[in-house]
């Protein structure tokens, strides 16, 4: 059946299509719908689970490998960095059934932190990783992929990017078929000591190099001859086709390369010898372009496109002397709209009461990264996910007892369960006076509301194992863990005062569910009386996007506030910060 | 190739959260089955609280690029009018905007840091857009919901389309839940008489 689907949920469909039984990964933007699609087939067919981080992810993934059962897992570009590890040393082993790796880039930086480019993970871990260029080939690589995984005994790579993961075109369908293997002791290939690494590394350099002749001449990589119109001949991978075929139809003669490592040799030799002009074009880094140089061949890439950021097609146009339309633009500056955290959101009392405190905040990758915009302002830091309590560990044995005393870590539930523990850990053992808040928000949500250990949930949203977070860290240690509620700032402030005062590390867990949870149920909007209101803008501290000014003449400042009536959830952390009780609930 | 249907290009464009999903999976819909390739292009994660965003929809023959450029788009939905002004860069010559009158002030204007543009409609104009500026918010709570907002552009868009009412109607029944359909039948007839 012909259908529009998501590029991942084409790969979705292209494991449950494999055979695939079970997947375990963690949610990132852009990989995070394959997991969550492929969780709505029936669990007898395709187990799916989400493990607290993306090395947990992959080894789990490997373990049901070597069970035997054909085996997924999904993460983001900067995941894959966390899932190295495993990912390098499963080169060596190889697997069971087969097992295949998604990997999602985010050129443009759409959702993340860098903007790396993980085929460099595909060359140093020698494992070999295919391309889809749209939702059909999407569909298609999952499947070809288990069989490139099984035949060459290795881990395959499939990668996507932002506009393949979150771009429907239309795929075809087929069944599925579930191949099964045995698990067999076989310890020189599954225990990875020196003595057997020795033996499996030139099983790897063989395996290259007959991965080589299989993009050579398996078809997964294609020539399209073109009329030869214009003498230029692209080589070419994922949505950079899409780009060159938008621009030129059949005006150039294109290499399309479906696996980008290893890539082919005498192909892209044949293919250069048919064409006057010979060019790569590849989003990131100039990883194509430098293997066709090595074969001492003339080419040109990255000094017709930049490396930084994602392309388009007026950019391969305009670089490559075609006409570009003119765009219209207006003769007034339209500000910007910055992504904010929502009405009602949580983290926006515990960030005032930072910012009230002057606390030097360290912060982590979640919504609450929001806390770095204006007005709130207050995180200073954000690296990758976990490195709040590891950066504060570190700022604080340097900086000594003064800094100790106004630093905070901040970070999320999700987050703390992906990485945070090991950084608390290294307070707890190195001892260091460091501040820790967790904002405990009961789900994942800037990756848009993934169950985790501290949730109670599984991803099915069935009860499961639940992590009690105030026990764990006292097991860690800590003696000193209080628990506060982010919409009472009084409070807030109380205990975060304290604990920064206090010689001795502390866990603060800030609770209260993420505003936009279904069971979450909410007060009446809130309104505020234009009697009373004298324009102070007090409420205006939060950044809440409930909140606006109207002018009035009523007020010294010429403003009135005003609530929006669709947006407020009755929070009433701007109630709090009124000086003159103006802000009430409906009575 | 003379009978070859040049590729259309439709922007949605408004605020994370406003429901352009729905807008977005009823035109792919729709484009699938009256026989075109069809490419849906969205984004997902950070910019869905509350910041800008856009959603790509191309059809014709054979669409190669999920996303449409400066200067491409025949169309530009809009739910929001700040967020039409700031992508009509990417309205082609002889381009129409069609937009929701509704003005919902970014974080930047909350704050004081930026104004909200006066004339917004006019000054699209004058730059040679065609503009379809609707009170979409009053139709849509004049249909039974608020929520239907995105049914009343549709129904608008529909006007300069070349496809049976019919088809736009099948559309709406295979996407829209049994209890909502009459609301949603209403909002669509309200944008299109609009
Ligand atoms: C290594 C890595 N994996 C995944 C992500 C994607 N990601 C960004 S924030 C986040 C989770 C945030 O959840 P939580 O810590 O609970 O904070 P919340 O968004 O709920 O406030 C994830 C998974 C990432 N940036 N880095």
């Amino acid at each position: 059946m012909k259908e529009l689907m998501l590029g991942n949920k084409a790969v979705a469909r292209g494991l449950y299509e494999a055979g695939v039984c079970f997947i375990s990964s963690y949610p990132g933007t852009p990989s995070t719908e394959i997991t969550e699609e492929a969780a709505k087939y029936p669990e007898s067919e395709i187990y799916c689970e989400w493990a607290p981080n993306e090395k947990v992810a992959m080894e789990a993934a490997f373990g049901a490998s070597l069970a035997g059962r054909r085996a997924f897992c999904a993460q983001k570009h900067v995941g894959l960095n966390v899932a190295a590890d495993p990912l390098y040393t499963m080169s060596y082993t190889g697997v069971n059934a087969g097992l295949v790796i998604g990997v999602a880039d985010d050129a443009g930086m759409h959702s993340s932190q860098n903007e790396q480019d993980s085929r460099h993970h595909a060359i140093a871990a020698k494992v070999p990783m295919l391309e889809p260029a749209d939702s059909a080939e999407a569909l298609d690589y999952a499947k070809r992929a288990y069989e490139i995984s099984e035949e060459y005994d290795t881990p395959v790579l499939l990668k996507m990017c932002t506009r393949v993961a979150h771009s429907q075109s239309i795929v075809e369908t087929g069944e599925r078929t579930v191949p099964e293997k045995t698990y067999t002791k076989d310890i020189a290939k599954y225990v990875m000591m020196p003595g057997n690494a020795k033996k499996r590394h030139p099983f790897v350099e063989e395996r290259t190099k007959k991965l080589i002749a299989y993009a050579e001449t398996s078809g997964i990589n294609r020539i399209e001859q073109g009329d030869g119109s214009t003498g230029l001949g692209i080589i070419t991978a994922s949505t950079s086709y899409q780009y060159v075929k938008e621009i030129f139809g059949d005006r150039v003669a294109i290499l399309k390369l479906g696996m980008t490592n290893p890539l082919p040799v005498q192909m892209i030799r044949d293919f250069a010898a048919g064409v006057k002009r010979l060019i790569v074009v590849e989003e990131l880094d100039p990883i194509i372009e430098n293997h066709v140089r090595s074969l001492g061949l003339k080419v040109e890439g990255k000094e017709l496109f930049p490396i930084c950021d994602e392309f388009s097609q007026n950019l391969i146009a305009e670089a490559l002397g075609e006409p570009v339309p003119a765009g219209k633009t207006l003769d007034v500056q339209i500000p910007g709209r910055p992504p904010v955290m929502c009405a009602g959101c949580p983290h926006r009392g515990l960030f005032y009461t930072l910012k009230k405190l002057d606390c030097t905040v360290l912060g982590d990758i979640g919504c609450y990264t929001l806390g770095a915009v204006a007005p709130l302002s207050s995180i200073e830091m954000t690296l990758c996910m976990g490195a709040s309590i590891g950066a504060a560990h570190g700022f604080n044995k340097v900086l000594g007892e003064k800094a100790a005393h106004r630093t905070v870590a901040v970070l999320g539930d999700s987050t703390f369960m992906h990485s945070g523990m090991t950084g608390l850990a290294n307070v707890a053992y190195n001892q260091s006076n460091a501040t820790v808040i967790i904002l405990d928000n009961s789900i994942t949500g800037m990756t848009g509301h993934q169950q985790n250990p501290t949730t109670g949930f599984n991803l099915r949203g069935d009860p499961a194992g639940r992590i009690d977070l105030e026990a764990l860290c006292r097991a860690m240690g800590f003696e000193r863990v209080r628990v506060i509620d982010p919409y009472d700032l009084a409070d807030c402030e109380r205990v975060i005062r304290e604990e920064l005062d206090e010689d001795a590390p502390s866990v603060i867990i800030s609770r209260r569910p993420c505003a936009l949870l279904k069971h979450v149920k909410h007060k009446p909007p809130l309104t505020v009386s234009n009697d009373k209101c004298v324009g102070c803008k007090s409420c205006m501290k939060i950044g809440c996007p409930a909140i606006s000014l109207k002018p009035s003449d009523k007020t010294k400042t010429g403003v009135l506030s005003c609530i929006d009536q669709t947006l407020c959830v009755g929070c009433g952390v701007c109630t709090q910060l009124c000086p003159v009780d103006a802000i009430h609930g409906k009575e | 190739m003379s009978n070859r249907r040049e590729t259309k290009n439709i922007m949605i464009v408004g605020v994370g959260g406003q429901g352009s999903l729905l807008a977005s999976k009823l035109l792919g819909y729709l484009l699938l089955h009256e026989g075109y390739d069809v490419k849906v292009s969205e984004v997902h994660g950070m910019s869905q609280r509350g910041g800008s965003v856009v959603t790509y929809v191309r059809y014709g023959d054979r669409v190669y690029s999920p996303v449409i450029d400066r200067g491409e788009a025949d169309y530009i939905v809009s739910f929001e009018l700040l967020e039409a002004a700031r992508w009509l860069p990417y309205l082609r010559e002889g381009g129409r905007i069609v937009t929701n009158t509704q003005q919902i002030d970014p974080m930047p204007v909350i704050t004081g840091a930026a104004q909200y543009p006066a004339d917004l409609v006019a000054r699209m104009q004058a730059a040679g857009a065609q503009v379809d500026a609707i009170d979409c918010l009053a139709l849509a709570e004049q249909a039974g919901s608020a929520k239907a907002v995105n049914v009343v552009l549709l129904g608008r868009l529909s006007h300069y389309f070349d496809i049976p009412d019919k088809a736009w109607q099948e559309a709406l029944a295979a996407l829209v839940p049994q209890k909502f359909l009459e609301l949603n039948q209403k909002a669509f007839t309200l944008g299109k008489e609009a």
